[in-house]
């Protein structure tokens, strides 16, 4: 973890671990790692909520938890950049991480796979692996989405690639 | 297309018997031998060679399979015409995949299974197979398209796992497999979010590996080999989670990112190291966020290693199916110092991989079996060849032990170390054995509950 942000540093201690060792065809096992995910994702939104940084929303888009959808968001030079986020729980988790998707950007940067799925490889596979079975979806936003935002962003906009939803529609209505 | 060109001389030759002045007929007999022409070029173009019924080894131009057959006169192969009883499948159809169905295509492989949920793209242009023209079909539709015309007694299943999921879904939206089918033509495939490493997708890859409607008689799975020609790590682990749990025996292969290197392994479930074994090298260096800004996604291919790979992945496999020569159960490739390592992996007794320790279990049950056979085989072969000792004594009676024993019954010794050593590194954790119910366990335990909990948290 070194050459982490202290702040990153920190959060991640106050996200609580996940113990139980189970992916989405292990039945009773996988509801119950599903509750240590949800008691995880909560811990996190709130801590988020109360250090003023809430950046995200996620929540199960089917009932066996399996894919997951909502929004997450930036802010650049006082902007506020939004996008749709989702991503499937893969039949071998926790073993692989989910594949993080961001579809509103695809093919905008180098930095993602085909159908929008960022680039995780160097900077959170590796941490994952190390630490499987114990992180969990909110260690992969922490750990894995938040510093691509980071890094992507601030290039995007300064490159003209995504346009502040301001911009857009005012160029649009004139 | 030729009915229309034989229509078009006999319009021709009616004008030309309608018409009372014969100094058009010279033009006209020009227009004709033009359509003649053309309807030979229409025919060799659609020239697709009939099915062929035996494999014959007549060393004649129009046998397909007269150097194949040659094999057997060499005495590389036992029985060649084998082959057609062999169901291959092959995931992911990129770089090295679509050779390699082209090699087994060629071969005269009895079927194939073709796996992708991508599309044909210019970027694929400096790899082998793909034609620019095919640049937006779906990799297995384009690979079909093409193989069909090399080998039509190959029979070929492609399954693009979003199409047949969509499939389904659509008919019974809709009704009518016609119907279905159109729909997924016209639509683009904007979405790839059903690829085997999904819950629907991996069942549909599962079943598909368990249909035995090729060869009913078979023991088994449907497959005789599944060859992993995938490009990433979710991929490769959800292969070998199938392959596991139906005790299905695998091949996978690899070049690596810079293009310059590449590998191919055997998987036999319980018995070699499976996938999940021996994971890769985890480098937990802390990565700061400028590495992140400075590396691209894009990896490097040259169509050179992805032809050497799939060269030796289908060199291995046709070794494996039709049982000639030594089968290797690890291939390296280093095309920098042409170095090629080899060597074989037990299989992880921690290995995080359920299935595959019930396989190891398995294979260590049935392992006095196996060395009967072995025995048996080796004797046979030992008794036609001249017996004779190798030392008439043997004053230190030295003997040789089988030393490829399962550590079952040392397991315990093995891990005694002599008094005043000890293990640097702590045994993988066992998470079965410590459920440890931290202290916020105690808080919430439903389901609905915690899921009412984020939504309102999400909700403000």
């Amino acid at each position: 973890m070194e050459g982490w942000d202290p702040n990153t540093k920190s959060t991640l201690t106050q996200i609580p671990l996940l113990s139980t060792k189970a992916g989405p065809r292990d039945g009773a096992a996988w509801t119950q790692r599903l509750k240590e995910e949800y008691k995880a994702l909560i811990a996190y939104t709130q801590m988020n909520k109360s250090n003023d940084n809430d950046w995200f929303r996620i929540s199960a888009a089917n009932p066996e938890g399996t894919r997951w959808t909502g929004k997450c968001w930036y802010v650049h030079n006082l902007l506020k950049y939004e996008f749709d986020l989702q991503f499937d729980i893969p039949v071998t988790y926790p073993a692989t991480a989910p594949e993080l998707e961001l579809p509103q950007l695809d093919g905008k940067t180098q930095k993602m796979y085909r159908g929008g799925k960022i680039c995780l490889t160097v900077h959170f596979k590796p941490l994952w692996a190390k630490n499987c079975p114990r992180f969990g979806i909110a260690h992969a936003l922490c750990l894995g989405l938040a510093p691509w935002l980071a890094a992507e962003i601030p290039i995007l906009v300064d490159s003209g690639m995504i346009k502040h939803r301001d911009d857009v529609s005012g160029s649009s209505e004139s | 297309m030729e009915a229309e060109l034989k229509d078009m001389i006999d319009d021709l030759e009616s004008l030309k018997r309608s018409l009372p002045d014969s100094s058009l007929h010279a033009s006209i007999n020009k227009l004709e031998l033009r359509v003649e022409n053309l309807t030979k070029m229409a025919m060799s173009a659609t020239a697709r060679r009939s099915k062929v019924k035996d494999m014959s080894s007549e060393v004649v131009d129009s046998n397909p399979y007269s150097r194949l057959m040659a094999l057997q006169r060499m005495g590389i192969v036992e029985n060649y015409e084998r082959i057609r009883e062999f169901s291959v499948a092959i995931v992911g159809v990129g770089g090295v995949g679509s050779v390699a169905a082209e090699m087994l295509t060629r071969c005269g492989i009895g079927r194939l299974l073709l796996y992708d949920y991508d599309k044909v793209e210019l970027a694929n242009m400096n790899r082998l197979f793909f034609r620019p023209e095919q640049v937006g079909m779906t990799k297995t539709d384009a690979a079909v398209q093409t193989l069909a015309d090399i080998n039509p007694d190959v029979v070929l299943e492609e399954i693009n796992v979003w199409t047949i999921s969509f499939n389904i879904l659509r008919q019974k939206l809709l009704g009518g497999e016609r119907r279905a089918y159109k729909c997924t033509r016209r639509y683009r495939f904007s979405s790839f979010t059903l690829n085997i490493t999904t819950v629907q997708g991996f069942e549909t890859f599962m079943s598909s590996l368990r249909n035995k409607s090729f060869r009913p008689s078979k023991e088994g799975s449907g497959v005789d080999l599944v060859l992993s020609c995938v490009d990433n790590y979710e991929a490769r682990m959800a292969v070998n989670q199938a392959c596991n749990e139906l005790n299905q025996t695998w091949m996978e292969s690899g070049v690596s990112e810079d293009a310059v290197s590449g590998h191919i392994q055997l998987l036999i479930p319980g018995e070699t190291a499976c996938f999940a074994c021996a994971p890769p090298l985890v480098v937990a260096s802390g990565v700061d966020e400028r590495t992140l800004k400075r590396e691209g996604v894009c990896a490097a291919s040259l169509p050179t290693t992805m032809g050497v790979v799939a060269g030796l992945l289908v060199q291995n496999t046709l070794k494996y199916l039709l049982k000639f020569g030594q089968v290797s159960s690890y291939l390296g490739y280093n095309s920098l110092k042409d170095y090629f390592p080899t060597m074989a992996m037990k299989p992880n007794p921690q290995c995080s991989n359920a299935a595959c320790l019930e396989r190891q279990k398995e294979c260590i049950l049935a392992k006095p079996a196996r060395d009967a056979a072995a025995k048996a085989k080796m004797e046979a072969e030992a008794s036609s060849a001249t017996e004779c000792s190798l030392h008439a004594d043997n004053e230190w009676n030295i003997s040789v032990v089988d030393d490829s024993n399962p550590d079952s019954v040392e397991a315990t010794s093995a891990d005694a170390l002599p008094e005043g050593l000890t293990h640097e590194l702590p045994n993988a954790d066992d998470f079965k054995k410590s459920p440890a119910p931290g202290p916020t366990d105690t808080s919430i335990d439903d389901l609905d509950l915690l899921r009412k909990q984020l939504e309102a948290l999400n909700a403000d």
